[in-house]
């Protein structure tokens, strides 16, 4: 049972993110299921289109406002999400499971003596019960758990949660100040890493393995990843032979994603691989070697050299793009 | 300064994984364990800063007697000390906390470390969760870390660039691949790790706020089409990339 569903509402440069609707929907489909309402709650100084939420089934969002909020502060953020929380009588709150929902998370859970589960892939109910299930060992294997505890925290995996059809109307926003916001802890400074799409959020990616042989090839993994709009992704063995940052790299130790298309470049399909991207929607996979695990997995293959074959994708998919 | 490092015993990431009988915990069966990946980043970082600032580095771990492989390899690199919190049952990230927060107040330790998610449950939050019961800063996901008196400035990676954040002692910090290079026990490390003692207490004991009710495996992918062998193939898979599959 629940009595309120509060989602919490991530913005960067005032800009929500897409994994924050999904979380939305998720939360007023929830909401709908116990009847009870369900909120929003975002913080930051100036943040477009909050009102947009209501899209989303939500029909209010409350803004904590203030211009030191406009940077990510673990402590000013978990105060206030927290004691919405409690103001509020919310006893289900979710989150996007970002960098940012992460860090935040556990935090509020703390303060409201919740129970947590992240990273849900999918919200079902066993009776009156909210039955989520989670990857474990980077997808290798999925579990079904219950959060026992009356209040429950829900991270829900970015790209995952249909949101199916959006409704026209727009939520409700109310601005409340907020005085002296907890920095205890501050972001004092954002590095971006050359305005390039991060593999965590990119809709399309393009990775790279020991097959490309060499640093210097990986020009035609980014040809193919501008060419498709996609984020460039790394194997573990190009990360560790330092041919690539491992801010690319997917796989159990680094990044597990679920993207609608993702192409593997010269990667044969080490396990800890395969369980970072085996959940993505469409897997091309072009490698000479037939019997790559790869292709195991892959929706479409060419049992080719990619130094042959990445060339003609790039024009091909260009013309088609023209 | 006394700095603790908390440490997990995980399969390894090259380990294939079936669902034991129990239908809610993995086979161990043929299964390699290890020191949790992130983890000897963190006991690192704890060693390096010891070396630095001086003081003493306690490694503490959550489980039963097969973790004390792994404590002994986080003492073989150099950690002084360990505490085992020993636990039979499953427990989940909140309880697994709670243990830690009970131990690493007793320590008086004002500096923790943890890998930033540990490869098995993979919930990426334990390190968070005790810093918020001890009411210590936190950062997480971290990649490059200064310690200056009480000061620390330390860099957390986000989606697309870092954070670079300003906080003080008393602080948990989760480690994040690229924050060091992890070192190797040396002879006389493993030597000496065999000879120091593991403490032993009953894990500050709450329930579960977690119930395991299934586990499976996810459903096989199938294997797809091979489209061809060569550069001619790419038209087709063109082709099938736009009108089949329709993400082009």
């Amino acid at each position: 049972m629940a009595n309120k569903v509060l989602v919490f509402i991530e913005q960067r440069n005032g800009q929500i993110k897409k994994a924050s609707l999904e979380a939305a929907k998720a939360g007023s489909d929830i909401a709908a299921k116990y009847g009870c309402e369900a909120v929003a709650v975002a913080v930051g100084n100036e943040i477009e289109e909050l009102s947009k939420v209501g899209n989303y089934g939500i029909n209010k969002v409350v803004h904590f406002k203030n211009a030191d909020l406009e940077n990510y502060s673990t402590s000013a953020y978990g105060d206030v999400v927290a004691d919405y929380a409690k103001e509020a009588g919310a006893d289900i709150v979710l989150f996007g499971n970002t960098a940012m929902g992460k860090d935040l998370s556990p935090k509020v859970a703390v303060k409201l003596d919740a129970g947590i589960a992240m990273d849900c892939v999918n919200v079902d109910y066993d009776g009156d019960d909210i039955l989520v299930t989670r990857p474990v060992y980077a997808g290798k294997a999925l579990l079904n758990v219950k959060v026992k505890p009356a209040n429950k925290v829900f991270t829900l995996r970015p790209n995952v949660y249909q949101v199916g059809d959006l409704s026209d109307s727009q939520a409700e926003v109310e601005v409340k100040e907020v005085a002296e916001p907890n920095l205890s802890a501050k972001v004092v400074e954002l590095k971006k890493s050359e305005g390039k799409l991060d593999v965590a959020e990119a809709e399309v990616i393009v990775s790279g393995g020991r097959g490309m042989k060499g640093p210097e090839h990986f020009n035609l993994v980014e040809d193919l990843a501008d060419a498709l709009g996609a984020a460039v992704g790394a194997s573990r063995a190009v990360v560790d032979a330092g041919w690539r940052p491992h801010s690319e790299q997917v796989g159990q130790t680094g990044k597990v994603v679920s993207p609608t298309l993702y192409v593997a470049l010269g990667i044969s399909g080490a396990i800890q691989h395969l369980a970072g991207m085996r959940s993505s929607k469409y897997i091309v996979a072009i490698n000479k070697d037939k019997d790559a695990p790869i292709f195991q997995i892959a929706d479409y293959g060419i049992t080719g050299d990619v130094f042959e074959v990445v060339p003609a994708l790039v024009e091909e998919i260009k013309k088609v793009k023209e | 300064m006394k700095i603790v490092a908390c440490v997990s015993h995980v399969p390894d990431t090259a380990a294939k994984i079936a669902v034991g009988a129990d239908n809610k915990s993995i086979d161990p069966n043929g299964v390699t364990f290890v020191v949790n990946p992130y983890d000897e980043f963190a006991i690192e970082e704890a060693l390096k800063t010891k070396e630095s600032l001086g003081g003493e580095v306690v490694i503490l771990s959550v489980g039963n007697d097969a973790n004390k492989e792994t404590i002994r390899k986080a003492l073989a690199m150099g950690a002084d000390s360990a505490v085992l919190l020993k636990s039979e049952n499953e427990l989940d990230s909140v309880s697994v906390a709670k243990a830690l927060a009970e131990e690493i107040k007793a320590q008086e330790a004002n500096l923790v470390f943890f890998g930033k998610q540990s490869v098995d449950y993979d919930n990426s939050i334990v390190g968070q969760l005790t810093a918020e019961m001890l009411g210590y800063n936190c950062v997480s996901v971290v990649v490059n870390f200064k310690l200056d008196g009480e000061k620390i400035t330390a860099e957390r990676e986000i989606e697309g660039g870092r954070e670079v954040v300003e906080t003080s002692l008393p602080a948990v910090v989760t480690a994040q691949k690229g924050l060091n290079e992890p070192r190797y026990a040396s002879l006389k490390g493993i030597m000496a790790a065999k000879r120091k003692t593991i403490e032993e207490k009953d894990a500050a004991g709450s329930d579960s706020y977690v119930e395991v009710v299934e586990m499976k495996k996810p459903a096989p992918k199938q294997a797809g089409k091979v489209v061809g062998s060569d550069a001619s193939a790419v038209p087709e898979l063109v082709r099938l990339l736009k009108e089949e599959a329709k993400v082009i």
